[in-house]
């Protein structure tokens, strides 16, 4: 028996080389076109590369049928508002900044995903993710950065378990995107030249506040104040899902030399701001603590290099675990901006070790 | 290898009609509104197709208008009889449970001007006449329903309503694009001044359907152009679909009575296996009084989108309410107006049985169907179908 992969397709230039790659090498490929954002009656000329719409579905649809294997649209509409958006929503009203595709892949695609999956009697789940997926000799699965430094999306994966990783498959993980556009080319696929997505897909107009404001309702939104290190009020603000740690723009605030923001609290309302020498912190605390290797957890102290964003680079630091799902990362030379909610990821070289959420910085 | 259970939707070709199909392609080129030889070769295929279907239905064969299909005679009964009403009335009494065609031109009335009334069926389906009868009075232009509704396969006790149409005046529409080939459909019974009528859905090709118009019914053309089809339907006629319709009706018209018995017992037989091994399985629309061989089923502890597909992948075809534009599936409009939750209807499956069912695929059907649910149930629970935020909706 052929073994049978479900593909989840955007519809995108990486998931559909993915899928017809796979078809290639022989799998029994399903291609599945999720519907997660509600459709959202934004102008077309407002939308900027997101995914999910018909014209997507129908991009990946010509895929599946260009490559002769099955495809379907699954509804997960109800899974990804309660267990992606409505977490969006909350971190933003609690002034952390959440990652929403960190979400999704744990909670939709490498979960609710694999739960179909599985109905379908499918032995992978695979997407045109660019990272790496290797098996050593004791059997163990190791989660590596993509071959193409400047694509690599192993961040957005640190929280994949032993099991998870076992029935993944990341087609795209040794190559480039030019590499993955000239096969989309090859292969004939009508959308070799689309652009990359960008933004998160269920704001397409990119206005987070205003998405925040109406879904999470006028009376969960904190207004406060903007105050300097001393506790000096500078100025109000209508609600702090508007901030985030390290933002510069838009405080509404003028002073002598440029303010951030150092720190958002949820309980009074405050927004602190200061100069960019006091944005530096020395390390975090991280809660929702997952390794890819549990048996880390006992190791002490280990060096790592760690990402605090997506598009940073990562920083060489000592992580301890100190509690279950907690972790405690210290930064080995000042460190810049830690914005909690964000997700940070353990690296060590070029393996992701596993990662966490930022629930604060470390200061002094 | 393919168990097609989706009859409903379009039913395989007839061989007998490919094959009258396939000569008329081969031999005939005319138009049936020619002068020449050639034109009136054609013309007598397009009459004798006529002939067929009105046979079929017990209607005069002039009183056939062939159009493109189910859809289309639904849009030439509700918007020719609106249109023939002109001012004098601008009342429509329909039901919520009818087919997108029927429901997206009454919207489309309503939009412009007309009181559109949408009878609710109770929890079979069933359109309460008595409730129906209420809503009539001399400024109604039409009343329109479906004989066999598509999804759940209730049919309707339309006698009560024809005779109190007639008494006013009002024109009365049947959708019976359904109910064709599943069970006897005779206009001289029904006593309609409409009927829809799909090729279809009987064995005949896609893009072949007919309306039936009682002669000087009050309906003026939507599609307007050259004289064709008595001035209701311009256009050269597709002959090949006319001709596949008509193969199709005389064939359904011997063997009727028995194939309606066929298709019963086979459907019969597929539920009473189902709901051994299946236990909580519902059957949804009336027991007494449907069209044999739909079974709308409702499926404890599954999504219908997950049965479909895993089934799919079985080689068993069916359906669940409609798909959207996107391609995914939508729970049934039908089973809603029903009272259904969102959740039973999202639950649901449609199974629809036809010419080309065999014994020996129900019997595989009744095997794979179980064993898949059980698959489906264990992999993904229920409780993952969260309740829709409306923010979604």
């Amino acid at each position: 028996m052929t073994a049978r992969v479900l593909v989840a397709m955007s519809g995108g230039v990486d998931s559909s080389v993915a899928a017809a790659m796979l078809r290639e090498q022989g799998y029994d490929v399903v291609g599945v076109a999720m519907r997660l954002a509600p459709e959202v009656q934004a102008p077309v000329t407002k939308r900027r590369g997101t995914c999910c719409s018909h014209d997507d579905f129908e991009a990946a649809r010509r895929v599946a049928e260009r490559m002769d294997f099955p495809f379907y649209v699954v509804d997960l509409r109800a899974d990804f508002a309660a267990r992606v958006v409505d977490n969006f929503v909350s971190e933003y009203l609690a002034g952390r900044t959440p990652n929403p595709c960190v979400m999704c892949n744990r909670e939709i695609k490498f979960d609710r995903l694999w739960q179909r999956a599985r109905a379908l009697e499918a032995d992978f789940v695979a997407t045109g993710h660019y990272a790496r997926v290797e098996r050593d000799s004791c059997g163990r699965f190791h989660l590596l950065r993509a071959a193409d430094s400047t694509k690599d999306q192993s961040y957005f994966l640190f929280m994949l378990t032993q099991g998870e990783l076992s029935r993944t498959l990341f087609p795209l993980g040794a190559m480039t995107k030019m590499e993955v556009r000239a096969r989309a080319r090859e292969l004939g696929l009508v959308n070799a030249d689309k652009p990359d997505s960008q933004e998160i897909c269920f704001v397409p107009d990119g206005d987070y506040a205003s998405f925040v404001e109406s879904q999470g309702g006028p009376r969960r939104v904190r207004p406060g104040r903007i105050v300097d290190g001393g506790g000096r009020t500078l100025a109000a603000h209508p609600g702090l899902h508007r901030f985030t740690v390290g933002q510069r723009r838009g405080l509404g605030v003028a002073a002598g030399e440029p303010l951030y923001v150092r720190g958002i609290d949820a309980t009074t309302g405050d927004v602190r701001v200061g100069t960019r020498a006091e944005l530096a912190s020395c390390g975090l605390i991280a809660r929702g603590v997952s390794l890819v290797h549990p048996e880390m957890a006992d190791a002490g102290k280990i060096a790592i290099e760690v990402k605090i964003r997506y598009r940073h680079p990562a920083l060489a630091a000592t992580l301890a675990m100190v509690e279950a799902d907690r972790a405690e990362v210290r930064f080995e030379r000042g460190g810049p901006a830690v914005t909690p909610g964000q997700a940070c990821v353990f690296y060590r070289g070029d393996e992701v070790l596993g990662g966490g959420f930022i629930e604060r910085a470390l200061e002094g | 290898m393919h168990i097609y259970l989706d009859h409903n939707a379009g039913t395989p070709v007839r061989a007998a009609v490919r094959e009258a199909i396939a000569r008329l392609l081969r031999e005939e080129h005319g138009n049936p509104a020619s002068v020449h030889q050639s034109g009136q070769r054609a013309r007598r295929i397009l009459e004798e197709a006529r002939e067929r279907v009105a046979r079929l239905v017990a209607a005069p064969a002039r009183s056939i208008v062939f159009t493109s299909g189910g859809t289309e005679s639904n849009n030439l009964a509700i918007f020719g009889a609106a249109s023939a009403a002109r001012d004098r009335r601008r009342r429509i009494v329909s039901s919520s449970i009818e087919h997108s065609s029927v429901l997206a031109p009454l919207a489309e009335l309503e939009r412009r001007g007309f009181e559109v009334v949408r009878v609710a069926p109770d929890r079979d389906g069933r359109v309460e006449p008595a409730e129906v009868l209420m809503e009539l009075d001399e400024n109604t232009a039409l009343v329109t329903l479906g004989l066999a509704n598509a999804e759940v396969g209730t049919t309707q006790d339309l006698a009560p309503i024809a005779a109190a149409a007639a008494g006013i005046g009002t024109a009365f529409h049947i959708d019976a694009a359904q109910a064709l080939g599943r069970i006897p459909v005779r206009v001289v019974e029904l006593r309609c001044d409409l009927m829809t009528l799909s090729g279809h859905k009987i064995g005949g090709p896609a893009g072949s359907g007919a309306l039936y118009v009682r002669a000087g019914a009050p309906v003026a053309a939507v599609m307007l152009g050259g004289p064709q089809e008595a001035g209701l339907r311009a256009g050269t006629p597709n002959l090949v679909g006319a001709v596949g319709f008509g193969v199709a009706a005389e064939e359904l018209d011997r063997e009727l009575a028995g194939e309606v018995a066929r298709v019963a017992t086979l459907a019969d037989t597929l539920f009473r296996r189902l709901r051994e091994s299946i236990p909580g399985i519902r059957l949804n629309g009336s027991r007494a009084g449907r069209i044999p061989n739909t079974l709308n089923l409702t499926f404890p502890g599954v999504l219908g989108e997950s049965m479909l597909i895993a089934l799919d992948l079985e080689g068993v075809e069916l359906s669940m309410g409609s798909a959207c534009a996107a391609g995914a599936v939508e729970p049934s409009h039908v089973l809603l107006a029903m009272d259904r939750s969102t959740d039973e209807a999202r639950s649901s499956l449609r199974l629809s049985l036809g010419w080309s069912t065999t014994a020996e695929e129900i019997a595989r059907a009744g095997e794979i169907i179980p064993r898949v649910w059980r698959r489906v149930a264990a992999a993904e629970p229920l409780a993952e179908a969260v309740p829709l935020p409306e923010a979604v909706r």
